[in-house]
């Protein structure tokens, strides 16, 4: 590797309208042929600096050195044909239209007024080829896995004339298997003298494929180091201020006699017909956590809207500390003291035009603590919404700011400190840490096992599989809305046979220890 | 009554009446394309129909009326394009503005232009010219179904094939297609999503122009007070049963000529009240609206295997 520098952003400062200090004074130098990685918490301002350097925000102080030469990027088109490309967390692609389609878009070859059909399936191929991309480009993106959706991605980018390649979390939705595939890939593209910049919160994936690391804290640059000279506990530290374990210690289990959730050949269906859960039985007794890992899709989301009564369209049973919900209301299911932290904040966790103080008691307006008659008892809410705050140690102005003003890991934690405070019984965590930084997991993860050890069933959803490991008393892999396999002793599983289950490649048919009967 | 329905007549009204409605599904369906709901054509129809008459008129031409009357649907889409994306505004209420605006205002332009209320009688516009087709019009039958139709007709169908290429062909038809169905992403690779949607929407404009014009300069000689009758809202339930697509718009235009023609027929022929007959192409968008949608969710079902 040469060491001749592509690209430096200097002293960038970036305060948004809002008054937000997102840059202040931060410099990132990258060299020709280096997989930089950028890491910093949720709200770091890792994003912020990529948009100014992607043209998608206008830096209030500082300048962009691109190859010796000082510029400034308006849009993102500017930032294409500079030269950098980026490779966006939720993929940019048109389901409909075909691979190749969505490679050319933009930037499509000409015959006459139309489009050249041949020429794009070639030069995609040849793309494709040329960097050693297996896929097929006469396919339509919506038929595609994941893994090769991102690939398609970077060939985009790479169709464009990208050096310098941006890749926000390109690992959050991939399998073992096709992160191992990835990394293949990156350093092949290294090779071929591109420069990567790689954002990530997994510092393991950081250790195991980048050169050096830029590492962001609170809007500002704790410093560039080489990734070979710096430990994961350091890079932590210098994340979050603060030494964070990354392990637990788990208590010894003290399960209850109860079956707190029995389900029994369930079948679920989804919207669109498509079998989505495939006759699956399990239970959850109090004082475990039942884990499931799978790749996204694979009927986890259905299986959970069901549980929580959200789908009430399905064959089987479930019964909820003995009650069977078929008939149960998504209320009455909440009053067996089953509490919910569903997949997505955004759409379904919270109503971010609402203030912190109204997401917090969304779940239990209607109890005579918090309401009278006609009106809510205000000054009860207010003092029991300052309470949870700072239990939860959300960082915010007041109980009055919006919830959609906060950051990811902030957001998190408001519906947590409500799905939490009402003492649930039964705890459904679907992807509870996901996109947020590493202070607000662990706290999260943390308060999960408290619930576990004080005799709470607790499901937990994720694709972070160290998550998945550290937590889980049991765990199961689903596959094709199936389990594909079920381990009752989580500390003899490997990532790796984890891995094969997740992608349909081993799949046990007698599973034991699902029920207990 | 079956006597005038295997008339050539009766199918030669089919594509008289499906004129106005297959320029308003296409310009319907591009709109949809590029990812908006154009609610606003028929108050551009209605607009376009008046203008089209006073144009016409003016310049003693109906081919620069024409061509004045698309510049000024396009400008409206122009219009529209400009509450919705750069002021904000909903564009359902956006297009209920424009859509009142033409009520009132086509009334009002005409009292001033001729002093006419209800009816242009006194604008001596001019319509546009109906095409002999030499050889075809010796054909029985098929040659009177086609032969003598507006050249409107013609170019509507015309509109047709060349909106299937625009749109499936054209590296901007490829861009209208992918800012519809996902935005980032078309903005992610540069395309400008606004840019791409006034273009949508002026195209759309520009469609729903000529069959505003059309209906005063073709389908009738003259224009008369709300004209449009509600072509513009039908033609957006008629590009959705085309699944917003040239060619399907164009099939289910057809099925709602038929409806129009049937209740020519009904009114000639039949005994039932004359209100009750003038209901049919409505109540022909609700029936077909409901059977398409009861098609689609039994579709889904069958595939689901339920």
């Amino acid at each position: 590797m040469d060491n001749q520098t592509v690209l430096q952003m200097n002293h960038i400062m970036k305060i948004y309208g809002n008054g937000v200090v997102a840059n202040e004074d931060v410099s990132l130098e990258l060299r020709k042929g280096e997989i930089h990685a950028l890491l910093g918490e949720n709200g770091a301002g890792k994003s912020t600096l990529m948009k100014v350097l992607f043209g998608l925000e206008a830096p209030d102080q500082g300048d962009i050195i691109l190859n010796g030469q000082k510029t400034t990027i308006k849009s993102p088109q500017e930032a294409i044909s500079k030269g950098i490309g980026m490779v966006h967390q939720h993929f940019m692609l048109v389901p409909s239209l075909t691979v190749a389609q969505n490679i050319i878009l933009g930037v499509a070859p000409k015959k006459g007024l139309f489009i050249d059909m041949d020429k794009a399936v070639k030069a995609a191929q040849d793309i494709a080829e040329e960097y050693n991309f297996d896929l097929d480009v006469n396919q339509r993106v919506e038929e595609i896995p994941v893994g090769i959706k991102q690939k398609v991605e970077i060939l985009k980018a790479l169709y464009r004339g990208a050096e310098i390649l941006i890749l926000d979390e390109p690992t959050a939705v991939l399998t073992p298997q096709e992160t191992d595939e990835l990394f293949v890939q990156l350093v092949k593209l290294k090779d071929k003298g591109h420069t990567i910049i790689f954002i990530s919160h997994k510092l393991d994936e950081i250790k195991k494929i980048c050169d050096r690391a830029t590492i962001m804290r609170n809007g500002r640059s704790m410093g560039t180091y080489e990734v070979k000279d710096i430990t994961t506990q350091e890079m932590s530290r210098l994340m979050v201020g603060r030494e964070v374990s990354l392990t637990f210690d788990k208590n010894e289990q003290h399960l209850t006699d109860d079956i707190f959730v029995k389900v029994r050949n369930l079948t679920v269906h989804n919207s669109q017909g498509v079998l989505k859960v495939d006759d699956l039985s399990f239970d959850v007794k109090g004082g475990e956590i039942l884990g499931i890992a799978g790749v996204e899709g694979n009927g986890q989301s259905e299986l959970i809207d069901t549980l929580t009564g959200l789908n009430k369209k399905y064959k089987g049973e479930i019964r909820i500390k003995g009650e069977d919900i078929a008939n149960t209301s998504i209320e009455g299911i909440r009053a067996l003291k089953l509490a919910h932290i569903p997949e997505d904040r955004m759409t379904s966790g919270c109503a971010g035009n609402l203030s912190i103080q109204e997401n917090m008691f969304s779940n239990q307006y209607k109890d005579t603590a918090y309401s009278g008659r006609l009106f809510l008892k205000k000054k009860a809410i207010e003092k029991r919404s300052d309470e949870l705050i700072r239990e939860y140690m959300v960082k915010c102005k007041s109980r009055k700011q919006n919830v959609g003003m906060l950051s990811g890991g902030n957001i998190q934690k408001v519906i947590v400190a409500r799905e939490f405070s009402t003492g649930p019984d039964i705890i459904i965590a679907n992807q509870p840490t996901r996109g947020i930084d590493v202070g607000a997991a662990a706290f999260i993860r943390k308060r999960l096992l408290e619930f576990r050890d004080a005799g709470c069933a607790v499901i937990l959803i994720s694709a972070d599989l160290t998550e998945i490991f550290s937590l889980s008393d049991r765990l199961a892999v689903m596959y094709k809305g199936k389990f594909a396999g079920f381990f009752t002793d989580v500390e003899k599983v490997t990532e790796e046979e984890l891995g094969q289950h997740m992608l349909g490649i081993k799949h046990d048919d007698v599973l034991e220890g699902v029920t207990y009967e | 009554m079956w006597k005038a329905i295997l008339s050539p007549d009766f199918f030669s009204t089919i594509l008289r009446s499906a004129t106005p409605i297959l320029f308003a599904t296409l310009a319907s369906a591009i709109a949809a394309k590029s990812g908006i709901c154009n609610m606003a054509l028929e108050g551009i129809m209605l607009f376009s129909a008046l203008f089209g008459v006073i144009f016409s008129s003016l310049t003693h031409s109906a081919w620069l009326g024409l061509l004045i009357t698309m510049v000024i649907g396009g400008l409206i889409g122009m219009i529209l394009a400009f509450f919705i994306l750069n002021l904000k505004t909903d564009e359902i209420l956006a297009a209920i503005a424009i859509n009142l605006t033409a009520t009132g205002g086509t009334v009002l332009i005409m009292v001033a232009f001729s002093g006419d209320r209800g009816v242009s009688s006194s604008i001596r516009s001019v319509s546009a010219p109906t095409v002999t087709l030499p050889l075809i019009e010796k054909i029985p039958f098929i040659g009177s179904v086609l032969s003598g139709q507006n050249v409107l007709t013609w170019l509507a169908i015309l509109a047709v094939i060349l909106l299937h290429l625009f749109l499936y062909k054209t590296p901007l038809g490829l861009a209208i297609r992918a800012v519809g169905e996902n935005k980032n992403a078309a903005e992610s690779v540069g395309i400008s999503s606004r840019k791409i949607k006034y273009i949508a929407l002026i195209i759309s404009g520009v469609l729903a122009s000529m069959g505003g014009f059309y209906l005063s300069g073709g389908y009738m000689n003259m224009f008369t007070k709300d004209m449009s009758g509600g072509r513009g809202f039908i033609a957006l339930a008629a590009s959705s049963m085309g699944g917003d697509t040239p060619v399907g718009g164009f099939l289910v235009s057809l099925l709602f000529g038929l409806a129009q023609a049937v209740a020519n027929v009904m009114q000639l022929t039949s005994l039932m009240p004359y209100e009750i007959i003038l209901m049919v192409p409505y109540l022909t968008t609700l029936v077909g609206l409901g059977v398409y949608y009861y098609g689609q969710k039994k579709k889904k079902e069958r595939l689901s295997g339920k």
